[in-house]
């Protein structure tokens, strides 16, 4: 995974709470095998609309995405992360982030940044009134900033670290295989088992 | 100082603890299924073809994108086919146990844990699924993961996590008649909110939810994600043991019994303190259903649809208008004057039997309405079988409605079985988010009892409503 210092993009003002993984990516998409290629399958209700915020041109190429309260509730498929990556964002700011998104954001290294909704207001004025406005998401010093606005985001200390230093979970945990090899061998014999197939 | 039931589960499963790192957690039990792993085992293959570290502690089903007629057939949906492949060829190359379409004991991965007796109480259980939080009714810390947490898992057997708040909701008193664990489960969501229970793990407590059985438990922990928790859980009893004991992977002889001395001690301690509480009165509940897009847009039945001016703030109003739109419905409007096309009973929240008795209560001397398509789908074959050993069955297809094999079938489109654009279903699923059961469709969550009455008028309706049925 690359390392997560500091990102610098334009904007997306996504004006909606309650944003569910069933529309950040239907089911329908979740049959592929494969762990790329779901840019097709963003938002792609919503985007049947053209009055949808992401068919508006100015707002091609955006990086960040700016979303009201409430974003990832919801279905755990760790396919909204992808689709949100392989289109193009790196960073989703919101006020608050479903628990089990938030998570899969932090392996893959999509970064959930969470401020107050004040910041969000401003920020999507911000946005609408210049959608060339560069937006910085500084992990290093938790904050973003855009033309005047700087504010800061909570993001948690393990997942900064990890991000910052381009970990992966598993390696990082197989540091510690014999730690694991002590605990099985303490676990009770009574608990059970998945096998001898009955 | 006492700790809960959530903490002493947590506490017994940590293999390393550092400061400022998260716990790394020790998982009992890895349940697998067709849509959330094929990404998680080619990261294995990758990884110069790391091994699943406990096949013995892993099991896979599948569920989501089964079809449920034709099942010994090839799957028709090249996609959906290629993907329940894909885990059967996994599962031979890395060992890991799989019950496939034609097994006696597949169906949906909730149902099939808990009924083979897999899931016990003090256990973690986790599944690239967010209603793995069923379990939770045994008293296992039970919760959802994404498919890279699917990998360290098989590759390690283990979490890295970050402990949980811990949240009581007591529900106390005896639940009035007609109200059933799905409304109990509604009614909270409704209070707490989609994202009230964000961070939490929920405990259930009190003597409504002692009263209830463990299919009832388990629809009430299936849906504690909907209110934004993380997982559910209720403390193991009497009733858990006797569900429990005799079952296929349950423990026996001198293993029993010291299974149920341990289990003995996990309940919540007198003096523990919660991050977090909310009570409810059960006298004060009915028959709970959804009217909008999300779990926590719910009501009583007997109430009606929201005005926009009914919103609590300008984001709620937004969300209120969208809905109702989304709906199709008219503000104001009585909730029984909402008429279905489709009703669906069925899901990992209730597809177990005794949601399924329940259907056939109602459905007994009566028939599916002209207008309606009704779907029963048990949640397990061996559901099935039971189903038909008790005559369920005939009293299902002698009133109108299909009976088909175990999966996830209606409630996310992921298989043939969805709505099309502008149906609207009553649905004993879990979800009503847009498009959930199919692009354009319109879902309402409900009881299987509510279900059943509405299959029968046409609306929503609760049994209380439907006329006697003749006696000859």
């Amino acid at each position: 995974m690359e390392k997560f210092i500091v990102h610098t993009g334009t904007a997306v003002p996504l004006r909606r709470s309650n944003v569910d993984t069933d529309q950040i990516i239907p089911a329908e998409y979740l049959k592929r095998i494969t762990r790329h290629g779901f840019e097709d399958g963003l938002f792609s209700a919503w985007r049947k609309d053209p009055a949808f915020v992401l068919n508006q041109p100015h707002y091609e190429g955006a990086t960040v995405l700016v979303a009201g309260p409430d974003f990832g509730t919801g279905s755990s498929r760790e396919h909204a992360v992808w689709a949100l990556q392989d289109y193009g964002f790196a960073v989703v700011l919101s006020s608050r982030f479903a628990d089990i998104f938030r998570g899969n954001s932090g392996k893959g290294g999509l970064l959930t940044a969470q401020v107050d909704q004040e910041v969000i207001e401003a920020l999507w004025a911000a946005i609408e009134a210049d959608p060339s406005l560069d937006v910085t998401v500084d992990l290093e010093r938790r904050e973003v900033r855009a033309g005047d606005l700087v504010a800061e985001f909570d993001v948690d200390d393990y997942v900064r670290w990890r991000l910052m230093e381009g970990l992966d979970d598993i390696g990082i945990t197989l540091q510690h295989a014999d730690d694991i090899a002590v605990f099985e061998a303490s676990r009770p014999s009574w608990k059970p088992t998945t096998t001898p197939v009955i | 100082m006492g700790r809960t039931l959530a903490e002493k589960v947590w506490d017994d499963h940590v293999v390393r603890r550092a400061t400022g790192e998260p716990d790394l957690l020790y998982i009992d039990l890895h349940l697998v299924h067709e849509v959330t792993s094929p990404q998680a085992f080619d990261g294995l293959r990758h990884a110069h073809h790391r091994p699943v570290r406990r096949t013995d502690l892993t099991l896979a089903t599948e569920d989501h994108n089964v079809p449920t007629i034709d099942i010994l057939q090839p799957i028709a949906d090249p996609v959906s086919k290629a993907q329940v492949d894909a885990l059967r060829h996994n599962c031979e190359e890395f060992g890991v146990p799989v019950y496939s379409l034609g097994s006696v004991d597949q169906g949906i991965v909730h149902v099939v844990g808990p009924q083979l007796g897999l899931t016990q109480p003090g256990m973690t259980v986790v599944c690239g699924d967010s209603h793995t939080s069923t379990h939770g009714a045994f008293g296992a810390l039970a919760f959802g993961i994404g498919t890279s947490e699917v990998e360290h898992v098989l590759a390690t057997q283990t979490l890295p996590l970050k402990p949980f708040k811990t949240m009581a909701v007591t529900v106390d008193g005896a639940l009035p008649e007609g109200v059933t664990a799905k409304d109990v489960i509604l009614a909270v969501i409704a209070k707490i909110g989609t994202g009230g229970g964000q961070g939490y793990v929920l405990e259930y407590r009190g003597s409504a939810i002692e009263g209830l059985s463990m299919e009832g438990r388990m629809t009430l922990c299936n849906m504690s994600i909907e209110a934004g928790a993380r997982a559910g859980m209720i403390a193991p009893d009497d009733t858990t043991f006797a569900y429990l004991k005799g079952r296929t992977h349950a423990p026996t002889g001198a293993d029993w019994d010291a299974a149920v001395e341990y289990w003995h001690t996990l309940p919540t301690d007198p003096d523990a303190t919660f991050d977090a509480e909310v009570v409810i009165d059960a006298s004060t509940l009915t028959p709970f259903v959804t009217w909008g897009t999300n779990p926590g847009q719910g009501l009583p039945l007997s109430a009606s649809v929201p005005t926009p001016d009914d919103a609590r703030d300008e984001v709620d109003r937004v969300a209120i208008e969208r809905a109702i739109e989304y709906m199709g419905l008219t503000p104001g409007m009585p909730l029984r004057d909402i008429t279905v096309d489709t009703v669906f009973v069925g899901s990992c929240t209730n597809g177990r039997i005794e949601d399924l008795r329940a259907v056939a209560e109602i459905l007994e001397g009566r028939t599916v309405a002209d207008s309606v398509r009704m779907l029963v789908v048990p949640g397990s074959v061996r559901v099935k079988q039971q189903a038909e050993e008790e005559g369920l069955d005939k009293v299902f297809l002698n009133a109108g409605a299909e009976w088909r094999e175990a999966g996830c079938s209606m409630c996310l489109a992921m298989n043939p079985d969805k709505l099309a654009p502008g149906e609207r279903s009553a649905s004993t699923s879990n979800r009503n988010f847009e498009g959930r059961q199919g692009p354009g469709g319109r879902t309402h969550l409900v009881s299987p009892a509510v279900a059943a009455a509405t299959a029968v008028t046409g609306h929503l309706s609760a049994p209380a409503d439907l006329s006697p049925v003749a006696t000859a």
